[in-house]
This record gives C-alpha cells, structure tokens and sequence, in this order.
C-alpha cells in the first residue's frame, strides 16, 4: 500500500515541473503552484523512503534504481534550501523536469518498491552510497545552477529586453552558490570513495573503469575548486567547467549498473 | 454618511489647468480643515498629476467642487470628475496602487496618499476608507510585479547591474563625463547601494564637482583604464565624436564582472567591449527597450492589480454598508442589557452570588445577541440592511429609542 506514495510524489514532482515551465510564461501564481509541488513531492518521497528502509531487509537502496530512487530524494532536499525563494524558480525549471525522469526511471527499475534485500553491511552502504549519492545530488545542483548562469548570461549579453520581467537570482549569486555547492560536496565525494577503497582492499578487489571515471571526476571538481579559490577564476569558465565535470557524474550514473551492480 | 470625491487629473486636464489647483502640504492641508470646520470630514490629495477633494457629508460635494472652483475658476470645475461612495472609494483605492497613475504601479503615490491622509481632516468614514486604501495599494504592489521593474532608463541601468551582481552594496561606480544623465544614472546605482568611486572627465573643474557630490574621487580620462580594473560598474556619457573605451582598455578580469552603462550620443564604449568575457555593455537604445518591456510588463500585471484593488474596495463598501444597522445593533445591545440589569437588581444575591450570576447572564445575553449582530452586518453587506433594521426594531420595540 504504502508503494503508492510514489503516485502522489510523482504527480508533484510532474506538477512543479509544468508549473514552473508556465512561471517563464507569467511569473506568479505558476511559481507559487510550482514550489508547493515541490515540497509536497518531498514529503510524500520522504514518506515512501521510511515505508522503504521500515520494510526493508538491510539496506533499502543498494540496487541501482533503488539508488536512482535515494538521489532523487537528495536532489530535492538540496533544492528546496534554495529553491522556495521567487528569484531561484528558474532553478526549479532546470530540476523538476530532470527530478521528474529520473523518478521514472527509478520506478521502472523497481527502485521504489518496498521490502528490498541487500547483501552488503548496512554501514558500508549508509557510508559509501549515502555520501557518494549526497556528493552527486550537490554536483547535479551545481551544475543547474551553472546552466542557469550561462543561460542568464547569455540573455544579458544579447540584450533581451524582457530580462527583468522573468525573476532570476543575479549572475554572481548563482556562480558563488555553484561553487559552494561543489566545495560542500567533493568531501562527502571523497570520504565516500575512501570508505569505497577500504572495503576494497579489505575484499582484496580491484580497480574497475567506474573508479576510475569516479577519480576523473573527483580530479575535475578538485581543478575547479582550485582555479575558483586559488586562481580566481569564476563566471563563465567555472561555469563550463562545473558542467563538464558534471558529464563525468552522468558517465559514472550510467555506467553503474555495469560494473558495481553486474 | 455620504463619501464624495471632487477633482482633477491628468487623465482630464492638462497641466497648465491641473498647475493651478497643485497645492503643497501646508495649502492642502488648510484646505482640508476649512472644508471639515463644520464636523466634516476631508483630505486633500494633492500631486503633480491629481488634486483631490475626499468629502463626507450631505452637502460636502457641492462645499468641495465650489472650493476648487474658488481656487482655479470655471475651467477647473468644468474638467473636473465627481464620484460618490462606492466609485469613490474604488478611485482611492486603485490611486494609491498606482493603477491611475501615468507609470502604472509607480511606487510615490503611496507616500503621498499617506501624507495627505496624515495631514487632512478624516473622521470614522475617512479614517477606514484611508487606511484600507494603503493597505489595498501595498497589497497590490506585494502580490504582483506591477511596481518591480523600472519605468525609466537610469533605474533600468541600476536594475540590470542588479541582474549581475545582486546586491549593489559596496560596488565601486566610475562616472566618465559629468553630464546630467550620466549622474542621474549613477544616483539610481548609489540608492542601491553602490559607491562611486570616481568621475573622470576632461573639464577638471566640473569633474570635482560632480565627485564631491558622491564623495568620490575626480580623475583624468588618461587614468580611466587603471580605474576600472578595480571598478564594478562604469557609467559614461560624455560628448566625445568617437570611441573612449576599446577592448584593450579592459584588462583580463579573470571572469570578474564589469557592467557598463553607455548613455552617450554618439557612443563612448566600443560594442566589442561585450564580447568579453565577464564584461556586459548596455547602450542607451538596449536600456529604452527595457523599459519599453517593463512597461509592457506593468501594464499586463495591472489587470490582476486591478483585481486586488477591486475586492479590497468591496470590502470597504461591506464595512460602509454595516454602518447602517450600527444604531440598530446598539439599540438591541442597550436594551438587552438594561432588562439583565433590572432582572438581576430584583434578585437577592450575596456579593460572591452576583459577581457569579452577573457573569452568567452577560454571557448569557451576549451569545444570544452574537448571532443576530452577525446576520445583520451580513444583511447590511447585501443592501438589505434598512428591513432587517426595521424588522428587528419593531420585534423588539426599539422604535422609541430612535
């Protein structure tokens, strides 16, 4: 029964989405609508993910679409810190849609039902794909946040006219959130693959090529918080450069069920 | 009590009519009174755009359009408008949200609705019928962008400087020529904020006196290029046949932003200037489209302005409306009270019995009362005051205290 909140949260989720696209048209009561779906889609996840961990057998979300299921969850939280306030409802434009799939997909994958096993320790998996999944949700933010610069950027170099009638946050409010958003989230990305290795060289396992893509990832989001803090480079470049380390979070997302879930 | 509104504005007369009636505080206020001397009420509003007379009284209207006539003769009376009750307090109500105003939503009239309402002569009528205007006028304004975007080219420089870097706190401003408009530009940025830092020109004499106005730092325009390396926002608008600034004269700001305002006439900032990274160049013809936009933008949020302002006005008229059964209402709670009083005086209670009976039957008396009082404001809400007023009158033989 409780597999239904997943209608609920879905619905939401598809009605912010919608909501939000209708917000670029006439900002206002969309928006409004908008952030509500939001929130009620948390809360009716939120309740199916107890549902999950109170039925399940160990760790609820060690599969693959279980996972999906998990950072979705964690997108949505991350949002919604900012994503209430008027001026970052294009932010919601860039997640909702994205969050919505994404919920989809999880469902197609058997990722929402209930009474779930695993056979790995509940300690390991909390560790390793609670932080790992937290660090992507964050990455998955910035790099929303970086498409919102450049598409505000972009506006303002063209000269649109009707740049003030749709609310955004300022171009160097969204590059310093993009940017504390990654500072947060690359040390939950690297206590997450240390707990990773150390099982690893405990199981006496090794390297795979999704460990691999994880260090290339872990090195761009490292080159980026060091150009931005130790070089000063922000705007434009740090938001391209915060997108291309995030295709590198989407390889790892896709190759996923590949490697670690074969 | 009979609201009425006489006057003037621009959407009637035109300036050189409307001039003669603009009154300042101290005239509008003496107006106010003397037409109030005799236990009226009144407020004058009065503006570069209206001169209004709000009146309550029987024969107030006719005080009040003779007033006007008396201080900018026949012509004044002939263009003037005269609204009563209802379409009054409507008028009001859609001035102070800007909805009548010649930029829709613009933010002064507030302020001068209130001041006139502070400095007039309101009694119980006046006092609601203002104070539910203001509310009406910051309600409009709160829940739609009706007064958000700017509605002229300075603000919008400011605006879009916003769009980049938020809060204009601590931005440093460098002003490139000392006209009027380049200032103007660079007091819209200073209100929001932000710090002009220095005034480059090639009068020496007018420079310094534009920058010791913002307590800036006059400059040479040979200095310009070291200035901006360090500046946020550059606002230029001087009288040069071509270029002032190129490319090369903006050092790599590593992304760093720099917005600037080019109000001239033939330009001061080469357009390449934009292609840089971090850099965004507004010209004059890219800041009167955006306003033209926001314009546009106002107008549409008008209409649900108009809706706000609407139900806030039919509040008022409900409120108006209830005012009839008031001496009805008092009535039936006099009498009611007096019965208790006499009831409760026949009985014989020890002190700690009355004070526990006196208790009982004013509750008593009040719930009984609570749900009549109710349904006859309701009534009086839907015009259908005067029978009720009458019915309950006569069922409770109130007749004779008329």
């Amino acid at each position: 029964m409780a597999e239904l909140l997943f209608w609920p949260a879905l619905f939401a989720y598809g009605e912010a989405a919608v909501a939000y696209f209708g917000e670029t048209r006439a900002p206002g009561l969309p928006g409004r609508l908008a952030t509500w779906g939001v929130r009620l889609g948390w809360l009716a996840q939120t309740a199916l993910l107890i549902a999950q961990a109170a039925r399940a057998d160990g760790f609820p979300w060690s599969t693959w679409a279980g996972s999906l299921n998990l950072f979705v969850w964690l997108l949505v939280t991350a949002y919604l810190i900012w994503g209430c306030r008027a001026r970052f409802r294009l932010l919601g434009l860039a997640v909702t849609p994205l969050v919505t799939v994404l919920f989809v997909v999880a469902r197609l994958g058997g990722g929402t039902e209930l009474g779930m096993r695993s056979h790995y320790s509940n300690v390991f998996l909390v560790l390793h794909v609670g932080l790992v999944l937290t660090a992507f949700a964050g990455f998955t933010l910035a790099a929303g946040l970086a498409s919102v610069y450049l598409f505000q950027e972009r506006r303002l170099k063209r000269h649109d006219a009707a740049i003030l009638r749709l609310p955004a946050p300022a171009l160097q409010t969204l590059d310093g959130l993009a940017g504390r958003t990654i500072a947060v989230s690359l040390p939950a990305l690297t206590l997450g693959m240390v707990v990773g290795l150390v099982r690893l060289e405990e199981n006496g396992g090794g390297l795979d090529a999704l460990m691999a893509v994880t260090l290339a990832t872990w090195f761009a989001y490292g080159s980026y918080l060091a150009l931005r803090y130790a070089y000063g480079w922000q705007g434009r470049r740090t938001a391209y450069l915060a997108l291309a380390a995030f295709a590198l979070v989407i390889v790892v997302r896709l190759a996923l069920p590949a490697t670690h879930f074969a | 009590m009979k609201l009425s509104l006489v006057g003037i504005s621009h959407r009637h007369a035109p300036v050189e009519v409307r001039e003669r009636v603009a009154l300042d505080a101290k005239a509008a206020t003496g107006v106010a009174r003397e037409l109030a001397e005799h236990g009226g009420e009144c407020v004058c509003l009065s503006t570069c755009n209206r001169t209004e007379l709000y009146v309550v009284g029987n024969d107030a209207e006719h005080a009040a359009l003779e007033k006007l006539r008396a201080l900018g003769g026949d012509e004044v009376a002939a263009l003037s408008y005269r609204l009563a009750d209802h379409a009054a307090a409507l008028h009001l109500f859609r001035v102070a949200a800007g909805l009548d105003s010649l930029v829709p939503g613009e933010g002064e009239i507030l302020g001068q609705v209130r001041v006139a309402y502070e400095a007039g002569a309101p009694g119980p009528l006046l006092n609601r019928l203002f104070r539910d205007a203001l509310h009406a006028g910051k309600k409009a304004r709160a829940q739609t962008t009706i007064a958000e975007s700017p509605a002229s080219v300075s603000s919008a420089g400011a605006a879009l400087a916003q769009q980049v870097f938020g809060d204009l706190t601590g931005r440093r401003v460098v002003i490139v020529g000392a006209g009027k408009v380049g200032e103007l530009a660079a007091r819209s940025l200073a209100a929001r904020g932000a710090q002009v830092v220095a005034v480059a020109n090639r009068s020496e004499v007018r420079g310094h006196d534009v920058a010791r106005r913002f307590g800036a730092q006059a400059i040479p325009v040979e200095r310009l290029a070291d200035e901006l390396a360090s500046a946020d926002v550059a606002v230029t608008c001087t009288s040069a046949p071509g270029f002032l600034l190129g490319p090369e004269d903006v050092r790599d700001r590593k992304g760093r932003p720099l917005f600037l305002i080019d109000l001239a006439v033939p330009r001061d900032v080469d357009p390449a200037v934009n292609d840089l990274d971090g850099c965004y160049l507004y010209d004059i013809d890219d800041l009167e489209a955006v306003v033209a936009a926001s314009l546009s933008g106002r107008r549409r949020e008008a209409e649900r302005a108009e809706a706000i302002v609407a139900a806030e006005a039919e509040r008022f008229r409900a409120w108006q409306a209830s005012l009839e059964v008031v001496p009805t209402i008092a009535s039936l709670r006099a009498r009611a009270e007096a019965i208790r009083a006499a009831e409760l005086s026949k009985a014989k209670l020890s002190d700690a019995e009355r004070e526990t009976v006196e208790s009982i039957t004013s509750q008593i008396v009040n719930k009984l009362l609570h749900l009549p009082t109710v349904r006859m404001k309701e009534a009086a809400a839907a015009a259908d005051a005067v029978i009720y007023a009458d019915a309950v009158r006569h069922l409770f033989g109130l007749e004779d205290e008329r």
